[in-house]
């Protein structure tokens, strides 16, 4: 009893000390630990981009330990990441458990009933915002973005648009340019972004708005050439292609990569993996990769993430309903 | 001069005692994985992944191509020893390959399995070498209309050719492509055929559930049944004699196997297209070019030879696409991509002019993984052998042991444990009624495949069904398809009209 009083008090002191030396949210983080290997649930299947980077930051905690037991990733891709999202719900409360995002975390509940709220899930923290291009094949004519809508014009209706799936990201951005340009495109979906980067190349279509990870390869290779960026700032790997916003376009769009909590764990635990996260978006090869990827580096956690999140959410579900009403006419 | 020079270059990399330990060790893995039903390369390559940080880049892609080499030649073993393909893309390795075990000849079942992944791993590196560069604008050609085209050609080499009853392989046919079209829709986004919104049909029904079903626990279901107490399986030894006679009898094989590299590397090399397609071509190709087309699907060594060396051809070109233009052609490679690009390494076309060394070793690699790989495969041979000398009330718990845990482990979802169940009892009824199964498997395989490209093709052409014929590439393909499909039914008028003329003589 005296034993086990004495290792407490050492232990308060301890945290103490960490209190003092690293501030009071990562003292609270040192309190909790896993106990057992963390699932990390992908919200989509083996090899696609989503499941690579949640598979980079797996290697990267396990190289630098960042964790005390180690991440396991699990992939649950099925119905757009709706088997991922109701495996979170079903285990509420669970410590264990952690999931990757992307912008099927707002649409898959939007667009199917699954029963599941992602306002009840808790936020932990946001990587990166992965951007969208305008492409087109390099040996096309098109230079600027008034070439670009001039053509689709005058293919009347048989332009053809590839892009990832349907009712996912590159078929909302789609959508927006649609609108915005009052224009028709022929929409093809392809199932990865690497195959649509390849048919474009290819010339089995004419136009893409893959991330830049996507079409980087073939850029430096000069097959592609980028027209415009879905995004506020210029690109800095592509510092020559305006942006939307510059061109006086309201049609900004990001990809979020990030993750969430089940709801009911510990806020210890959440505040655990927070930390793991930071410090993960402190390392040399996280920077690294998102310059190299021109992922843009974003790093966000607690209720201002969670605000994000409702936010997009708004956002998606009024495009949704745009496209919806298009479809009916 | 220039290539041989940077492959010696390559080798001195991947000859390094390090890197050829890891291959050792890397083909060895893969073996027992590719072995397991259920357990693939991919799941081989993804495990060990993120334990690539600890050594540089050019060692790490070498122990995952070897263990991705390792599981295609292991692939083979669960086909030939169980009938139960380990993966897709052996499942033609099961037509004659378990027809031989049962015979007592798997000994020499497995030689040629591994003598032929030799064959045609060995050709299509070699083909790689030479041709890497100029061949990637040959991928970039196909697009949705090729890729139907292709499939479709796939397709014929299997229904023109079939021997069994030709109504039933279509109605085979037909009930696998709808059970490939469970799931969610590509082109719409909609869920289809999920029975009133059972989530576990949302992610469609793998081709695994189904093979281990139909295969594994429909095979054992029947074994009971028409075996009682004796196994039907003969107990087979494998001496070093045999083991000389079976390369002796594989040195016979030249013409089919030449084939089948060339065939697997360029189909292999098609995105999307892949090794299954390569290996279903292959053994069909080779069974119609037989003098003696009967024999196979008894048991014909042929019809291992052929499907497993398309198969590990098409394994190696594979790698292609993904090399010069960053296309994975199949979820192992796109974990390897993942890989390199957490090595930092940008696939795509600058990459054989950024990194040739990265490049070359990676090549030579495939060099040292080809030997490991058959002479480690053909040390265990007798290992695998003696599995089969279990009694048979052993053996049938511990393969139906290995379906569910192989079923369960790619998903982990107990959904698909049920299917498997599911699936076994039909295809044990199946059997009894003598209806082939494995129509049923590949249709839901390539099913997906020409539905997904017909559809894209449709869309982008403003619905004109023309555009199939109208390009050259898929209009040859498609040419070569309705030969397929029109010869048997010539052989058979012709053989009808001498049968008129006979009794008249």
């Amino acid at each position: 009893m005296i034993y086990k009083m004495t290792r407490r008090a050492a232990l308060a002191g301890v945290a103490s000390i960490a209190m003092i030396a690293a501030g009071a949210t990562s003292a609270l983080a040192e309190g909790w630990k896993p106990q057992k290997p963390v699932e990390m649930v992908i919200m989509a299947g083996q090899g696609g981009g989503a499941d690579r980077l949640a598979r980079l930051f797996q290697s990267i905690i396990q190289k630098e330990g960042l964790a005390s037991m180690p991440v396991l990733p699990v992939n649950k891709g099925g119905g757009s990441g709706a088997e991922a999202l109701r495996y979170l719900k079903d285990n509420e409360g669970d410590a264990h458990k952690i999931m990757a995002t992307l912008n099927s975390y707002y649409t898959t509940p939007l667009r199917t009933d699954i029963g599941v709220d992602i306002e009840e899930f808790q936020p932990v923290a946001r990587m990166a915002l992965d951007t969208f291009v305008l492409w087109v094949n390099a040996d096309s004519d098109i230079q600027t973005l008034d070439d670009y809508v001039a053509a689709v014009k005058a293919s009347g209706g048989e332009w053809k648009m590839g892009g990832t799936g349907t009712g996912q990201e590159d078929s909302l951005v789609t959508a927006m340019l649609e609108k915005e340009f009052d224009i028709k495109v022929t929409y093809v979906p392809f199932k990865g972004g690497g195959d649509v980067a390849k048919n474009l190349v290819g010339g089995h279509i004419d136009s893409t708005v893959n991330n830049p990870s996507e079409a980087l390869g073939f850029y430096k290779a000069g097959k592609v050439r980028p027209i415009m960026a879905f995004t506020p700032n210029r690109i800095e790997v592509f510092p020559d292609t305006p942006t939307a916003t510059e061109l006086g376009h309201n049609i900004v769009y990001w990809m979020q990569r990030s993750f969430v909590a089940p709801k009911g764990m510990p806020a210890e635990a959440v505040a655990y993996y927070t930390d793991m996260f930071q410090k993960l978006s402190e390392t040399e090869e996280w920077q690294t990769y998102t310059k190299d990827k021109a992922l843009m580096a974003d790093f966000l956690a607690g209720d201002e993430l969670q605000a994000y999140f409702l936010e997009e959410r708004a956002k998606h579900a009024a495009i949704l309903a745009d496209m919806e009403a298009d479809g009916s006419s | 001069m220039d290539t041989l020079a940077l492959l010696a270059d390559g080798f001195a990399t991947s000859l390094s005692p390090i890197n050829l330990l890891i291959v050792i060790l890397g083909v060895t893995a893969g073996l027992f994985i590719g072995a397991m039903p259920g357990l693939g390369s991919v799941n081989g390559v993804a495990i060990v992944l993120p334990l690539t940080f600890i050594v540089p880049p050019s060692s790490a892609i070498i122990l995952l191509c070897a263990i991705y080499y390792g599981a295609m030649y292991g692939g083979a073993i669960s086909s030939i020893l169980l009938g139960i393909p380990g993966a897709s893309t052996a499942v033609a390795t099961t037509f004659d390959g378990r027809p031989m075990a049962q015979q007592g000849k798997a000994g020499l079942a497995l030689i040629a399995a591994a003598v032929a992944s030799f064959v045609g791993g060995t050709i299509s590196v070699v083909l790689f070498t030479l041709f890497a560069v100029p061949l990637a604008d040959l991928a970039l050609a196909f697009g949705p209309a090729e890729e139907f085209a292709l499939v479709l050609m796939a397709f014929t080499t299997f229904v023109g050719l079939g021997g069994d009853d030709k109504l039933k392989t279509i109605i085979m046919i037909c009930l696998g492509l709808v059970l490939s079209t469970v799931g969610l829709d590509l082109i719409s986004g909609q869920p289809r055929l999920v029975f009133g919104d059972l989530p576990g049909f949302y992610s469609g029904i793998s081709f695994l559930v189904l093979a281990i079903g139909v295969y594994g626990i429909g095979e054992i279901l029947y074994t009971i049944e028409t075996s009682r107490t004796a196994p039907q399986v003969t107990p087979a030894k494998i001496t070093l004699r045999e083991l000389g006679d079976g390369i002796r009898t594989m040195n016979k094989m030249w013409r089919t196997m030449s084939l089948g590299s060339f065939l697997g590397f360029f189909v292999g090399m098609l995105p999307a297209a892949g090794a299954t397609p390569a290996a279903l071509m292959a053994y069909g190709i080779a069974r119609s070019t037989s003098k003696n087309p009967t024999s196979f699907g008894k048991g014909n060594i042929e019809g291992v030879a052929a499907p497993e060396t398309a198969n590990n051809a098409a394994s190696t070109g594979s790698l292609l696409p993904m090399l010069t233009l960053g296309i994975p052609g199949s979820p192992t490679t796109a974990l390897l991509l993942g890989g390199m690009v957490m090595w930092g390494l940008m696939p795509g076309p600058m990459l054989f002019i950024e990194q040739p060394d990265f490049v070359w070793g990676l090549i030579s690699s495939l060099y040292t993984a080809n030997f490991a790989a058959v002479a480690i495969n053909i040390a265990l041979i007798p290992l695998f052998v003696w599995a089969l000398r279990m009694p048979f009330t052993v053996l049938c718990a511990l393969v139906i042991v290995l379906c569910i845990v192989g079923g369960f482990a790619p998903s982990q979802k107990m959904h698909d444990v049920w299917l498997i169940a599911g699936f076994g009892v039909a295809g044990y009824l199946l059997r009894k009624a003598d209806y082939p199964l494995a129509p049923l498997v590949l249709a839901l395989v390539l099913g997906p495949l020409m539905e997904k490209s017909f559809r894209q093709t449709l869309i982008a052409e403003q619905g004109n069904v023309l555009a199939f014929i109208e390009r050259p590439l898929s209009g040859a393909f498609i040419a070569i398809a309705a030969l397929f499909f029109v010869l048997p039914l010539v052989k058979y008028l012709r053989k009808g009209g001498v049968r008129s003329i006979a009794p008249a003589e």
